[in-house]
């Protein structure tokens, strides 16, 4: 048994289940885990805007994370195609905004793959997640 | 004899009052988080059996979306979609089914005029709070109705 031990934390360590329940803790996860490819890296408020309002050319109505969530987290953003409204991203104003780990990471990886075009990297989600906490 | 229409209208009436009853009832926790986060979690009375069973066959490409489910929690949402569908609807005569296109549907919008559909606030026909503002709570009465650029309506 004892010689599975260090297996299981390599395995633990490469696959990095993002574990955290508040949106600090979501940031110091993501960023940890982008650490491993960038030394030093820390989240970043201009960044995470930055990539907020960038506009993708993957999606025609659903060009940017802002076309639905608005350029300011605190209010309530709208779905660029169904016109439905959406919460507020900010934990400030919506607490149960980056509380839920399973439901931030499928909302990334959906979101991701359907703007962006591809996965989020950990390091543009603690930038994201910084833009939410850090603009409010 | 002369309650006679009266009691035909009433019966002519009933498979359209009976599917509006299902307009309300408890939503399926999965189906309001799941399909409710991006657009109204629809009354599953609004699709018949047949048009709810493409939809969930076609999530992966949903209106140019991929909305893929994981298995169990398709299999939960569909089962409960069929459970509760729309009998006397009509069949979406669009290849992908829309709830907005079926004989019901129309008839009960077709005093809607031209533009208020085309209003930014409204933007698409299943952004159903554009006007029932409870629609998000799954409420659909006229007292929740206010049509943008129109207002509340008076019906009979």
């Amino acid at each position: 048994m004892k010689s599975f031990l260090p297996l299981f934390a390599l395995m633990a360590g490469l696959a990095g289940p993002i574990w955290a329940d508040t949106p600090a803790g979501f940031i110091q996860s993501y960023s940890t885990e982008a650490a491993r490819t960038q030394p030093g890296f820390r989240a970043d408020v201009a960044r995470g805007r930055a990539f907020a309002a960038r506009d993708w050319g993957v999606s025609d109505k659903l060009a940017s994370c802002t076309a639905c969530h608005s350029d300011t987290p605190s209010n309530p953003g709208r779905h660029a195609v169904t016109g439905k409204t959406i919460q507020p991203l900010s934990p400030s104003v919506n607490p149960e905004r980056f509380s839920d780990p399973a439901k931030v990471e499928k909302w990334f990886k959906r979101n991701c793959k359907e703007v962006v075009g591809r996965l989020c990297s950990p390091a543009e989600k603690a930038d994201f997640i910084q833009f939410v906490m850090g603009a409010r | 004899m002369k309650t006679l229409p009266i009691v035909f209208a009433a019966f002519a009436s009933l498979p359209a009052w009976a599917d509006e009853a299902r307009l309300t009832g408890p939503l399926l926790p999965a189906y309001k988080t799941e399909c409710g986060s991006c657009h109204t979690p629809f009354p599953p009375g609004l699709l018949n059996p047949g048009d709810w069973k493409k939809t969930m066959a076609g999530l992966d490409q949903h209106f140019g979306t991929d909305a893929a489910l994981d298995a169990k929690t398709a299999g939960q949402i569909g089962a409960w979609l069929q459970q509760h569908a729309g009998r006397t609807m009509g069949r979406s005569p669009d290849p992908e089914p829309r709830l907005t296109t079926t004989r019901w549907f129309v008839r009960e919008h077709r005093e809607v005029p031209a533009r208020a559909w085309q209003d930014p606030r409204v933007k698409n026909a299943a952004n159903c709070a554009a006007c029932h503002k409870g629609a998000d709570q799954g409420q659909f009465g006229e007292r929740e109705l206010s049509i943008p650029g129109y207002g509340r309506r008076h019906d009979d």
